[in-house]
């Protein structure tokens, strides 16, 4: 970047290119989705002289959230590099800022995407609710554990197509 | 509550966190059954989550200059950690640590809902409100076991209710208050243990009466985990604990 000491740095151009590069960060856990699309990447700011991006972890042990730090940190480095990287853990991530797109990306690539919203108790362990397969839709599944690969799933089982699937916990 | 204080009522938060999850932690490769295997380890792991952020926050307060959490982790003796007896108890069997899970789960949810709740410390509100969304998840799953235990085979049955006659010693510390306390109760930032033993007791019994458990007599309850005196077992599970950065300063990846 400006490396002519009198030119202006223009922050506001600077966030617009970093949030661009940010679209082809991806989540390592879910590879076929971004950063910005799983609502990780909370904000991109432009501080005195830097770039600074802040991302929130999923779960607070998640061991991807170093991963992804270095990811973002590398992408917005290409661009600003003064850039750096903020871990903030408030306000809480959700799976509220997972959208509708992102949710039917998830369903494509064979993992349930979280249904309903995060205030709604019920959701929250599946109890009488419904999560229908991923892969042949039936609606006659079970839950197997409500922990699974990662700390953001559940494993489930199709009764129908008897294939076992992922479902993205409601948090 | 003073600086110290809240620097002790922060390792206190993390220091249950941490010996809980290092203990969920052993039985990685070893559960009963694969999905057990990955629902502990996965517990463990948000514990040990909870307990990197309660930790760096603590440590930021120590006078002689900043602690980091793997500092606080790994480098203080026994006597400087002030978990709870009940989470550094052993693994036993299955049931014994579904039932230590189980009544510390409920209680962990409520203090947790309420230092989320607070504004006396944002930081520790953040990691709390955080924290809540991952014991749901850890409560519905230890209550789930301790009705499928509990009311499940005659075998399963004797077993779980011995563990929770086993355990039951280790409650009354979770509802005895110090001076840390007391001046969190005054702050604001900590619940009245008083008012939460209520609230745990509601939970508890719920899941004991549909798990067909007897509720243990409250008898003698052994306590001194806050004050750094811990039972036998705890020494072992610190020395495996913090064997390699102790052996090996610095290490990393
Ligand atoms: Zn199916």
């Amino acid at each position: 970047m400006s490396d002519l000491p009198h030119q202006e740095i223009n922050g506001a151009e600077l966030v617009i290119k970093v949030k661009r590069q940010m679209q082809d960060v991806m989540d390592p856990e879910l590879p076929f989705l971004s950063v910005e699309e799983m609502g990780i990447l909370r904000d991109v700011i432009f501080e005195k002289d830097h770039v600074v991006c802040i991302i929130t972890p999923t779960y607070s042990g998640c061991p991807a959230t170093e991963v992804i730090a270095e990811d973002v940190l590398t992408a917005a480095r290409v661009i600003d590099n003064k850039a750096e990287v903020r871990i903030a853990i408030s306000p809480a991530w959700t799976t509220d800022w997972i959208n509708k797109e992102t949710r039917e990306k998830m369903q494509k690539h064979g993992i349930a995407p979280p249904e309903g919203s995060s205030h709604d108790r019920s959701f929250l362990t599946g109890e009488g609710r419904v999560i229908p397969c991923p892969l042949c839709k039936s609606k006659n599944t079970k839950l197997v554990s409500p922990f699974g690969s990662t700390a953001c799933k559940a494993s489930f089982i199709c009764n129908e197509c008897l294939e076992p699937f992922e479902h993205f916990k409601c948090i | 509550m003073n600086n110290s204080q809240l620097k002790n009522a922060l390792l206190r938060l993390g220091d249950d966190a941490l010996i809980l999850g290092q203990r969920l932690a052993e039985w990685c490769g070893h559960a009963p059954a694969l999905e057990e295997d990955i629902a502990l380890t996965n517990i463990s792991l948000d514990l040990i989550g909870q307990t990197q952020s309660y930790l760096s926050l603590a440590g930021s307060l120590f006078e002689e200059g900043i602690k980091s959490d793997d500092e606080l982790a790994f480098l203080r003796s026994g006597r400087e950690f002030q978990n709870l007896l009940l989470v550094e108890q052993p693994n036993g069997d299955f049931g014994d640590t579904i039932v230590r899970q189980f009544l510390f789960d409920a209680f962990a949810l409520l203090r947790a809902e309420h230092i989320a709740q607070q504004s006396f410390n944002p930081e520790a509100a953040g990691i709390a409100a955080k924290a809540v969304k991952e014991i749901r998840y850890h409560f519905d799953h230890s209550s789930k076991w301790m009705v499928r235990l509990g009311d499940g085979t005659p075998e399963s049955h004797s077993r779980v209710q011995k563990s929770l006659n086993d355990l039951w010693k280790f409650t009354g510390e979770m509802f005895i208050s110090d001076e840390i306390d007391r001046s969190g109760l005054e702050s604001g930032l900590l619940p009245n243990l008083e008012e939460l033993k209520k609230e745990w007791d509601v939970k508890i019994d719920d899941i004991l009466s549909k798990a067909t458990l007897v509720r243990p007599e409250d008898g003698f309850m052994q306590t001194g985990g806050r004050k750094g005196i811990h039972t036998e077992a705890f020494g072992f599970m610190l020395a495996e604990m913090q064997i390699l950065p102790r052996t090996h300063p610095g290490a990393s990846w």
